[in-house]
């Protein structure tokens, strides 16, 4: 790399994190519990809108997996998400009204906040319907992946988007608070993904699964990345530059083996596709706050009106991550 | 007669705690190294906690880094205090704070006590140990080590090259043969003291000092020289992954632990509850006479090891990318692609799945879209046959498509008319099988309904791309098990060459073909070459066409299939 592309670089993270403070000021704290957090806590920082009835099972999954504490920004849900997060201990809280987009789809808010209060500790930046999966997720706590990372001086940990889905219409079967969804959106693609690497920023470009598949066949530039970077040991000069596809500085992204090997991975399983969905999607294209003009909504409105059927025969059910493991999407590499 | 320990504590106080008081309940000795960057405040919490037991005691603290002298002099120290202050040690066993014993400690008193005078410490010359890292093996004996590895890595590595320049050499002592071997031993009183009140310590001590890792070498060079009596194992199990770190253990390890029946095991995570509730509660199956067996632990990181260096061959994914020429395959299967084929012989996919019995696809990569086996519109792992997404990343679609359907290999068709993009890919596969009848695309021109002027600037086309086709075929750095024939050679023997194909497929299946695939009418295909030619297009790839009129040719007659015994 040469000098001045890396001064580039640097300079575009330098401008990334100006721009997450000044983005931040459009935060206001409603609950700050941070003085909670201890040492090797793993922290998870999520934004979300109008994601009430997900809540309550996300919480519980990550607790169930060691988080910590919360960081919740909440971009101006109007259906109690926040109600609901309020008095909970382990949650810190803080709500924004200001445009999601502008804030390059939460990027820059999250950057400002990890800054603030994740700097030296294990964080994981999700959705509140991506549900991490790492090896050995059922036998060992988060604690255990972080701690062997630090061990292997590893900073960050990657876990592409596995995408699932129902069999048979998205709306089928309604969700209710509390369930799993991972027992109604049971189903996945296996091998249909699509590698390439960004010379830029060297992170893998992932795309595939059932959107590519259904919804962007004739367009598959443009299907969504699935390539994810959650879990990293922040450091308060870190930001994340597209959602969480990427960073800076760039050897967190280097999160695969080029000799031949293969690195540790995880997965976040991505259940958009509950009867949620339909409803969601309607809204979306009206707020129209979603990368690239919401093409992706578009693209599903348009689809999704006669055709809902994401299942095929050839869909794997989800049973653990060790299937995950032995299908090739992720892998324990050197942990045993 | 019994066993002390010596504990190296650097961090995981309250487990050392535990292991520390369970020993020392069972009647052995600890005397306990802490290292000096654990905070005073630390220390002297745990040092009170400890104080009310008898048989423990606190050496002379050093400040220890890894691959360093400061861990040899840690336990010299605390070796010397071990056998004066406790007499009746015979045997003293090295271990550190996130050491776990597996078994009863009466186990092990017995285990010693039936062999007094064994050292056990892993001990092998430099030339037969495979689990250096940075590559220094014979190396860490004969040069200087001033800086450290783990802060200062590039004066570490720049100063290492600039001495082999050089060639600069350190004299090892007289009388020292290098070994190496695992840093956790448990040698005889009588062994460690001559170890350790020899008159020429301070001269063995100086040249440590300067050795890297010397406590993988220290106590393994000199056992040699006071003890013929050495079973060089480690009692303590402890696996190394590739970057020579220890593996940790789990509370998912428990069984595989238990059954290992080794006596202590090394390392194990602090959170681990269940291991340390399970091995350090009151034990109940004491007494049996097990010898250790790691076996099946050391297969489990061995694969470990594998996994991160090697990998799954053929595997693309999130977290293995190999660069261009690394990894070992391309593709993780064998398989076969047949090229002209289904252009001369009519139904040929038909007729090879029955000949092979195995997943035969049409035109994977025709521009109309991939022609999945029985007409599928989507395949294993949820590929779709669509032309657009396909293209978008046609080696990618292949790979997949052969890591999916592991198991079972597959064969498809392949020519001129499809993407060319997978070339390269394919010529230099291992695990490709290419057979190419070239030309025979003219066949499929030649019974279509287009307009002459068309077929001729298609013929054009095609015989330029299946040109370069073959030239990546037959460059030099192609890999793939390529066969080619000129359409006019394969005619005249047909058989022979799809038997050499299909015995290769199958190796098992002995049987003879019985029945060759029905070859297309070619009535009037040297004249339809003829015209392409008079047309000023020179059809070459077919090979020397017949031009005469074949008509009476009983080799094309299209009633009879070709039945050959």
């Amino acid at each position: 790399m040469s000098r001045l592309k890396q001064y580039r670089l640097r300079l575009r993270r330098k401008q990334r994190l100006i721009r997450a403070y000044r983005k931040s000021r459009q935060l206001t704290c409603l609950q700050n519990n941070t003085t909670a957090i201890q040492k090797d806590d793993v922290l998870l920082v999520c934004t979300l809108r109008n994601e009430r009835i997900r809540l309550p099972y996300f919480m519980k999954y990550y607790r169930d997996l060691g988080v910590k504490h919360f960081l919740f920004i909440d971009n101006d849900s109007d259906d109690g998400s926040r109600e609901y997060l309020i008095g909970e201990k382990d949650v810190s809280l803080w709500h924004t009204a200001a445009s999601y987009k502008k804030a390059l789809y939460g990027v820059h808010w999250m950057n400002g906040l990890a800054r603030k209060y994740c700097h030296n500790h294990w964080t994981l930046t999700v959705d509140v319907d991506e549900f991490f999966v790492f090896p050995f997720c059922d036998t060992r706590p988060i604690l255990a992946l972080t701690d062997w990372l630090d061990n292997s001086g590893v900073q960050s940990f990657s876990a592409m988007l596995i995408d699932m889905y129902p069999k048979g219409p998205i709306d089928a079967q309604p969700y209710q608070e509390g369930m799993d969804p991972m027992k109604i959106a049971q189903w996945f693609d296996s091998g249909n993904y699509m590698l390439s690497t960004n010379a830029e920023y060297q992170n893998l470009w992932i795309q595939g699964g059932p959107r590519a598949r259904v919804f962007f066949n004739d367009d598959p530039v443009n299907a969504p990345s699935l390539n994810k970077i959650p879990l990293v040991k922040w450091h308060k000069d870190y930001v994340y530059m597209h959602s969480t596809h990427m960073l800076l500085p760039r050897r967190l992204n280097h999160v695969y083996a080029t000799e031949g090997g293969e690195k540790a991975s995880g997965a976040l399983l991505h259940t958009k596709f509950l009867s949620t969905f339909v409803q969601k999607t309607e809204e979306e294209l009206k707020r129209r706050q979603h990368y690239a003009g919401s093409r992706e909504y578009l693209a599903y409105h348009n689809r999704l009106q006669d055709d809902p059927e994401l299942w095929c025969n050839w869909s794997e059910k989800y049973i653990n991550w060790r299937q995950l493991e032995i299908l090739g999407l992720i892998s324990k590499g050197n942990w045993a | 007669m019994s066993v002390g320990f010596v504990m190296l504590v650097h961090e995981t106080l309250n487990r050392a705690e535990q292991v520390a008081r369970h020993l020392a309940a069972h009647g052995c000795p600890v005397v306990i190294h802490v290292d000096k960057r654990v905070s005073q405040d630390a220390y002297i919490s745990f040092f009170e906690s400890l104080s009310d037991i008898e048989n423990i005691k606190f050496s002379n603290r050093h400040t220890c880094e890894w691959g360093t002298w400061s861990l040899v002099a840690a336990s010299q120290d605390a070796s010397e205090m071990m056998l004066n202050s406790f007499p009746e040690v015979r045997h003293v066993y090295l271990s550190s704070g996130s050491c776990l014993p597996l078994r009863p400690v009466d186990d092990l008193i017995h285990y010693l006590a039936d062999r007094p005078m064994t050292n056990f410490i892993e001990s092998v010359t430099t030339e037969d140990v495979p689990w250096t890292v940075g590559g220094l093996d014979f190396e860490r004996f004969t040069l200087r080590f001033p800086f450290s590895w783990k802060r200062q890595r590039k004066l570490f590595d720049r100063y290492v090259k600039l001495q082999r320049r050089v060639g600069f050499k350190r004299k090892i002592p007289d009388g020292l043969v290098p070994h190496m071997g695992s840093q956790w031993w448990c040698l005889t009183r009588q062994t460690l003291n001559a170890i350790l009140t020899d008159p020429d310590r301070k001269a063995h001590d100086a040249y440590f000092k300067k050795v890297w890792i010397p406590d993988e070498s220290y106590y393994q060079t000199l056992v040699r020289l006071y003890s013929n009596n050495i079973e060089s194992r480690s009692l303590t199990l402890s696996k190394f992954d590739y970057q020579g770190k220890p593996h940790t253990f789990y509370d998912d390890h428990l069984q595989l632990l238990r059954r290992s029946d080794c006596f202590v095991a090394r390392k194990i995570w602090n959170k681990a509850d269940r291991l340390y509730d399970t091995f350090l509660s009151p034990q109940t199956n004491s007494m049996k006479r097990a010898e250790p067996n790691p076996g099946k632990i050391d297969r489990i990181f061995s694969k470990a090891v594998e996994r991160r260096t090697e990998g799954r061959a053929g595997l693309y994914m999130q977290s293995r990318q190999p660069g261009p020429g690394k990894g070992h395959n391309k593709t993780c299967a064998p398989y076969s692609i047949f090229e002209g084929f289904s252009d001369l012989f009519e139904d040929f996919d038909d007729w090879l799945s029955q000949a092979v019995g195995e997943r035969v696809h049409g035109h994977l990569f025709a521009p109309e879209g991939a022609e999945f086996s029985g007409d599928q519109k989507i395949f294993s792992g949820a590929m779709s046959h669509h032309a657009t997404l396909r293209d978008y990343n046609p080696c990618g679609f292949l790979t997949n498509l052969i890591w999916n359907t592991r198991g079972e290999r597959q064969c498809f068709m392949y020519g001129p008319r499809d993407n060319q993009e997978i070339n390269w890919l394919i010529a230099t596969d291992d695990n490709a099988q290419i057979s190419v009848i070239s030309g025979a695309w003219a066949v499929t021109l030649f019974r279509s309904n287009l307009d002459f002027s068309e077929i001729r600037r298609e013929a054009a086309r095609l015989q330029k791309i299946e040109t370069q086709h073959l030239e990546v075929l037959r460059s030099r750095h192609a890999k793939a098990r390529v066969r080619i024939w000129t359409m006019a050679d394969f005619i005249e023997s047909r058989l022979e060459p799809l038997q050499a194909i299909i015995d290769e497929i199958s190796p098992r299946n002995v049987r003879r073909l019985a029945q060759a695939p029905r070859m297309r009418d070619l009535t009037g295909f040297g004249q339809f070459l003829q015209n392409l030619k008079n047309q000023g297009m020179h059809p070459h790839l077919m090979g020397d066409f017949p031009m005469v009129s074949d008509i009476e040719s009983p080799l094309y007659d299209r009633k009879k299939p070709y039945l050959v015994k």
